[in-house]
């Protein structure tokens, strides 16, 4: 059987990923669980692109603030250190390659690390982009938080994404809940993967042809409630 | 005797014309200038172009003036949220305009026009539609996008402390969008919170200096959206008064 991890274990792992001193912009829905796992021995700044670096958890009941919120507009808190900045100032920082990394959702990523993950392009959506491609070109590293499939089963990670794209060839490493794959300039390098499944049955699973069948090792994730 | 500050918020939105250009402040629900935004309502100025980062939450502020059918146009960089359904409904009717534009390219087009800047180039959107038709040029091996200043006739803006030079202070995160709308608008017209003495805000705290700013109206308890889509508001033209 094949042992799936949970949205929080893949956000566990992603964590890990993320080093000492690093300045990330996590964003909205799945991807702000990361910060729920950073190790507790390194010391990360939060970077929330409607104007906060030191960005801290979320508020005890009887201290929300409504001017004091996360890029997906909930509330947050501050920790010592941090400041605030105005809109133009947070996204000289995002595309002016200041910031180390920031964790992205996805509808499909391609072989070549295009990402699309803004618009599904159906003629009645109201088209909507907020910072997602600011961030895709803009920070050193883009991570992407994905389930490996659709719920219908379909792949994600493609040869060509057919979604409009956010930005071509930003991504550089996939985080999936049965595979941890990077994006290299040969193509794409599976790390990791889950014990309970092939790597026939992975690449199966993969559209985008997939490499690294000799070196890649076991993901594992803790149990988390 | 420099004195930039109006008695009343009807007075402060008195000179929108119809066609106007507004910028809007505020990020979600912090920042939004929601007294003046409904002072603009029951102004009732036509055929206005907003810019604000979203488009509005239930039936208040921003959302409200665009339900009074006095918009015709949007532009923003991420029109939905849970409660955007005044906005989604204009749009999927054909009623209004929309401009998408991608969050950081919004804000340096309100900077450069604030600035004096005739345009920049940013690698935000290439290899995406949102880049279709723009001029283009590379750098370092690296293709960039033409992108254009947004200059508007007014801005409407929240601040926490002001002085009657215009100076301005805000809350925590409340400042995303002020200070470069402030700066990029014709005439900019603020609501805040107290209206201090002049020489009350330390020169080293003040976000936006006066020169960026031409009218403040005191709103000592501004307005929680929240609260008022908690409560089932409808802001209608003439509740304000």
């Amino acid at each position: 059987m094949t042992k799936k991890l949970t949205r929080r274990q893949v956000a566990w792992r992603i964590a890990q990923d993320i080093e000492e001193g690093n300045y990330v912009n996590l964003g909205i829905g799945q991807p702000e669980l990361v910060a729920n796992f950073i190790p507790a021995d390194r010391e990360i700044v939060f970077h929330s692109e409607n104007g906060i670096l030191g960005m801290g958890p979320e508020p005890g009941p009887n201290e929300v603030d409504y001017d004091l919120i996360n890029a997906g507009k909930k509330p947050v808190t501050m920790l010592p250190g941090g400041s605030f900045f105005h809109h133009a100032d947070s996204f000289g920082m995002i595309r002016g390659n200041h910031l180390d990394i920031c964790v992205l959702g996805a509808f499909q990523v391609s072989e070549k690390g295009d990402l699309a993950n803004w618009s599904t392009g159906g003629p009645d959506a109201v088209p909507a982009v907020g910072g997602a491609m600011d961030l895709a070109v803009g920070a050193r590293l883009v991570f992407v938080m994905t389930d490996h499939n659709t719920k219908k089963g379909d792949a994600k990670i493609v040869r060509k994404c057919t979604y409009p794209l956010t930005g071509p060839g930003v991504v550089n490493t996939i985080y999936s809940d049965i595979a941890v794959i990077d994006v290299r300039p040969d193509g794409l390098v599976v790390r990791e993967k889950v014990p309970g499944i092939s790597f026939d049955e992975l690449q199966a699973r993969t559209e985008a042809q997939i490499g690294g069948r000799a070196s890649c090792r076991e993901l594992s994730a803790p149990e988390i409630e | 005797m420099i004195n930039k500050i109006v008695d009343t918020l009807q007075d402060a939105v008195s000179t929108i014309e119809d066609g106007a250009i507004v910028l809007i402040s505020g990020f979600g629900e912090s920042g939004n200038p929601t007294e003046l935004t409904h002072a603009l309502i029951d102004h009732g100025a036509r055929e206005l172009t907003l810019v604000n980062n979203n488009a509005g939450n239930g039936h208040v502020g921003l959302a409200a003036l665009l339900e009074s059918g006095n918009v015709r146009k949007m532009v923003c960089s991420f029109p939905r949220s849970t409660d955007s359904g005044v906005f989604d409904n204009l749009y999927r009717e054909g009623k209004i305009e929309l401009e998408v534009v991608p969050q950081g390219t919004l804000a340096e087009r309100i900077r450069a026009a604030g600035a004096g800047i005739g345009g920049f180039y940013t690698k935000t959107s290439i290899g995406t539609p949102l880049a279709d038709g723009k001029e283009r040029r590379t750098y370092n091996c690296e293709e960039y996008v033409l992108e254009e200043p947004l200059h508007a006739d007014f801005a409407l803006v929240k601040a926490d402390l002001a002085d009657r030079w215009g100076n301005l202070t805000y809350r925590l995160a409340a400042r995303n969008f002020g200070p470069i709308m402030c700066s990029a608008a014709r005439t900019t017209i603020v609501q805040a919170r107290q209206i201090v003495p002049l020489g009350d805000i330390p020169p080293e705290t003040v976000v936006t200096p006066g020169i960026y700013v031409d009218y403040i109206v005191e709103v000592t308890n501004p307005a929680s959206e929240r609260e008022m889509i908690e409560n089932g508001v409808h802001y209608v033209s003439g509740a304000a008064e």
